[in-house]
């Protein structure tokens, strides 16, 4: 026949290798090779890694799953672990935002505007109608988010649907027209700035927009949690359920072929980074309805939350489940080295911000590096057998 | 045997991991002689080359330069043996000219400088003597790919080859490069060069090679002289069974016109036109084959008839209905078919799955969806049902696109297209880059579909395919069409007309 049994066996073998251990491979080698140059970076500072190490995971609230830690300790963990959890919910939702245009084949920079969009949108539904239901408050704020996300998206997507204008230039523009546009609103005598005249901050949302307290105090884990959850289902749902995802998925890998069969691209295009900054626009109300309440100015030059979220996603290899695990380790990373939960004596606390920070880089380059750690895998492999080299491809 | 042959490998065997590549492949080589490596894609041609060109180490088996046994572990100790290799995908740089791509690694000089004029002087001194006719001074970018080629070879000969391995060399040119490629050989051979001729099609081998040698599954199952060779025997040894090269076809009962292109006119990405003014009707149960060598507009028709391209000027009438400007999804719904040119690229989403692939132009309707909402299981259960039917091999539902192989790819294309039942099934090189198994299998369902009532729209470069199938064959050069002929015209008469040469019905 076409096709001689074994060379498509080998096919299929690599294909395999690719598709499932290397899916899951990559990310955890990049993890762990970042991880150990860390590592290093800390035995040459001086200090022993193992003990660094330790601290930070103490930092990160998920010694609170160990049965054997116990009293004091444990109430600290879960202080820990609720900061955690609240930090994750944003890096879910705007790693979402990189994913999901992602799988339409664009790269979607433009999380932090979105995310600011959405902010101030809830802002502003959170600082209006006063006297509404708390459920319908929080509902109309996060809408008001959502849309306000897929706007700022969707205009990136309207660009490149209809001139052709690259994703990443304009939404790279947008994110500093949606900071400029946040900074004008809320700075001294802008038009929505708060009760205090000397301070450039907004108003606070209504109570009656809050999102639900769950657990703790310090400031507690909200329900933002289960919102970042359930839009990740809503987004594996989408993405392998709906024939908008087919569409969507269909454009990402082969334009060309989508176009063959009727998908119109462009629609595409301008539904994906849509959609895309939804879950952006989302992640702002989640932050905002959740636990800050209120926006300072200065938050706009310190938040950097949608660019953690491309590492995310990247990390996360755009799968919902990878996405999970990508944003609690980030989230679990950036607590664990925050500067209140160490101890001077075991780790210099500014060292360790530089080191998560080190290690989120590291992360993405191997990430990225991925093609070269599967082929020192392969190659591993093939040395054992005495040679190196593929059998002929058929075309 | 009183001498030692000029070459000869003995029990060359590699194994990759899970395929046996070659199996104890003996193959010898005469000065001054073409011998043929024939086999089908995946039957271990391009290993054993690799081998000998010191690209892949073998597992087994030796090889012998004049009787001396040789040891190659780098394609630069090939090269110090007098062995060139001229790759499928050529290795040139596309931005530096002819002479500078030739002496690349071994520039002449003067002092530390590149003595570029020598380096000139002496390709062209070579071309000559072989008739390759290259101009040293060319950029690569600007020289067409039978060019190319020739300067790939000036590159082997360059260095010093007097054993020139070409990996199926014909597969980038049009006939008429094919055929000049076959005078260079000739002229090769005469200067007493050695050629291995690696290749899967069966008429160019028994035109240019002095003995056969025929793979299948890693097996050298025979090795045989061109005299009292045939085509139907070769095929039979490639692929291990008997193979029909012609099908078997019924003299065609035409019926309605279901396709009718008038006087249209289409554009490329250019701006250029490059049909101007194109007319023809293909009626139910016929199929209308189109001759022509390529880039004469044929890519441009057929994709202005499915809807991938805006027509200038001109109708195009699907079922009498004007689809003429409507995008590719209208025209899909109104019962056109269509096996595109590159399956790869447009045929099918290689990370797809082959379920996936089945459901492209069908997603959007019941039962595959329902508002929206996908259903993965039905999509699975049809594929499984379609998949059977068109015996793809080498993978399920499940499979991605990209793990199979050729022929097994276009049979997902083929299985998608027919399986909507079209009334109008446009069909552009289908068998482009498939051996011959799949190409029999691909001309028996063509013809299967056409007694089924469909019209049938062939495009082709391949004069065979388009006189084995066809009812009438029309003739395309520089986008109109020069000539209309029936079934029983020669060869050398379509050859003359997609040259630009008289046609019976001239334009």
């Amino acid at each position: 026949m076409a096709y001689e049994p074994g060379t498509s066996a080998t096919k299929g073998v690599t294909e395999w290798f690719s598709s499932r251990i290397g899916g899951i491979l990559v990310p955890v080698a990049a993890t762990a090779l970042a991880f150990l140059i860390g590592g290093l970076v800390v035995a040459i500072t001086g200090n022993n890694p193992v003990t660094a190490y330790k601290a930070i995971f103490a930092g990160t609230g998920l010694n609170w799953f160990f049965p054997w830690v116990t009293g004091e300790t444990r109430e600290a963990a879960a202080n820990d672990l609720q900061q955690t959890l609240i930090l994750m919910a944003p890096l879910i939702l705007t790693g979402l935002a990189v994913a999901f245009a992602f799988r339409c084949g664009l790269f979607n920079i433009g999380g932090q505007g979105q995310y600011w969009v959405g902010f101030s949108a809830a802002l502003f539904v959170g600082t209006h109608l006063e006297g509404l239901p708390r459920p319908l408050h929080v509902f109309l704020a996060i809408a008001a988010s959502i849309l306000a996300g897929a706007v700022w998206g969707g205009i990136a997507g309207i660009l490149k649907a209809t001139v052709g204008a690259h994703e990443v230039i304009t939404t790279i523009m947008l994110n500093w027209i949606a900071i400029f546009g946040g900074t004008y609103l809320y700075e001294i005598g802008g038009p929505l700035q708060g009760p205090q005249e000397s301070i450039p901050r907004s108003n606070e949302v209504f109570e009656s927009a809050e999102l639900w307290a769950i657990w703790g105090s310090l400031p507690a884990l909200h329900a933002g949690i289960f919102i970042a959850l359930f839009a990740l289902v809503v987004y594996a749902v989408i993405l392998n359920r709906t024939t908008l995802g087919f569409e969507i998925r269909a454009v990402g890998f082969s334009p060309e072929a989508a176009r063959y069969s009727g998908i119109s691209v462009a629609k595409n295009y301008f539904l994906a980074l849509a959609i895309a900054g939804a879950f952006a626009g989302l992640a702002g109300s989640v932050d905002l309805l959740g636990f800050k309440f209120s926006v300072d100015v200065g938050d706009y030059g310190t938040n950097f939350i949608a660019f953690t979220g491309i590492a995310v996603a990247l990390l996360g290899r755009t799968r919902a489940v990878g996405i999970l695990f990508a944003a609690l380790l980030f989230a679990a990373l950036e607590v664990g080295t925050s500067t209140r939960q160490l101890d001077p004596e075991v780790f210099e606390p500014a060292l360790a911000v530089d080191l998560a920070t080190m290690i989120q880089a590291l992360v993405i380059f191997f990430v990225g590096a991925e093609l070269l750690i599967l082929y020192i895998w392969q190659a591993r492999k093939l040395l054992r057998r005495g040679s190196v080299g593929e059998p002929e491809a058929t075309p | 045997m009183a001498e030692a042959p000029l070459l000869q490998l003995s029990g060359i065997t590699k194994r990759f991991p899970g395929v046996l590549a070659n199996d104890h492949v003996d193959f010898d080589l005469e000065q001054g002689e073409v011998h043929a490596l024939l086999g089908e894609n995946g039957a271990g041609k391009s290993t054993l080359m690799n081998i000998l060109y010191g690209l892949y180490h073998p597992d087994e088996g030796e090889i012998h330069l004049n009787g001396e046994p040789l040891r190659i572990d780098s394609p630069r100790a090939a090269i110090d043996s007098g062995i060139g290799m001229v790759h499928q995908h050529f290795m040139l740089i596309p931005v530096m000219t002819v002479a500078e791509n030739i002496v690349l690694g071994v520039e002449p000089h003067n002092g530390p400088f590149l003595d570029l004029e020598a380096a000139e002087e002496r390709v062209r001194e070579i071309s000559q003597r072989f008739g390759l006719a290259v101009r040293p001074e060319a950029r690569i970018d600007s020289i067409s790919v039978g060019m190319q080629q020739r300067v790939e070879i000036l590159k082997a000969l360059f260095r010093g080859a007097d054993i020139l391995i070409l990996d199926e060399p014909t597969a980038v040119l049009t006939p008429q490069e094919a055929g000049e490629l076959f005078e260079i050989i000739r002229s090769l051979q005469a200067e007493g060069k050695s050629i291995i001729f690696i290749s899967h099609k069966l008429g160019e081998v028994l035109e240019i090679a002095d003995r056969i040698t025929v793979l299948r599954r890693g097996e050298a199952v025979e090795t045989l002289p061109r005299e009292g060779a045939t085509e139907e025997g070769l095929a039979r040894l490639m692929v291990g069974r008997e193979v029909l090269l012609r099908v078997d076809k019924k003299p065609a009962d035409p019926g309605e016109p279901l396709l009718t292109v008038e006087n249209l006119r289409v554009l490329d990405e250019r701006g250029l036109e490059t049909c101007s003014g194109v007319s023809f009707e293909v009626h139910a149960g016929e199929i209308v084959g189109i001759a022509g060598v390529d880039g004469n507009g044929q890519s441009e028709l057929i994709e202005a008839i499915t809807g991938l391209r805006r027509p200038e000027s001109g109708r195009i009438l699907a079922r009498g209905r004007d689809m003429t400007g409507e995008g590719a999804r209208e025209c899909l719904e109104a019962g056109l078919g269509h096996i595109p040119e590159d399956r790869q690229r447009r045929g099918l989403v290689l990370d797809f799955t082959l379920a996936e692939n089945i459901a492209l132009h069908d997603f959007r309707e019941p039962p595959d969806s329902k508002w929206g909402w996908l259903f993965p299981r039905r999509l699975i259960d049809r594929a499984k049902r379609l998949l059977a039917e068109f015996d793809v091999r080498g993978g399920g539902p499940q499979t991605l696109a990209a793990a199979l192989s050729g022929g097994n790819q276009q049979k997902v294309v083929i299985a998608r297209e027919v399986s909507r039942d079209p009334s109008i099934l446009v069909a552009a090189q289908p068998t482009r880059g498939l051996d011959v198994g799949a190409i029999e299998f691909v001309h028996q369902r063509l013809v299967a579909e056409q007694n089924e009532g469909r019209a049938i729209l062939l495009v082709s470069f391949e004069l065979d395919e388009i006189l084995s199938l066809s009812d009438r064959i029309l003739v395309i050069y520089e986008g109109r069409i020069v000539g209309e002929y029936s079934r029983d015209v020669s060869e050398e008469e379509l050859g003359i007309a997609m040259t630009g040469g008289r046609g019976t019905e001239a334009a």
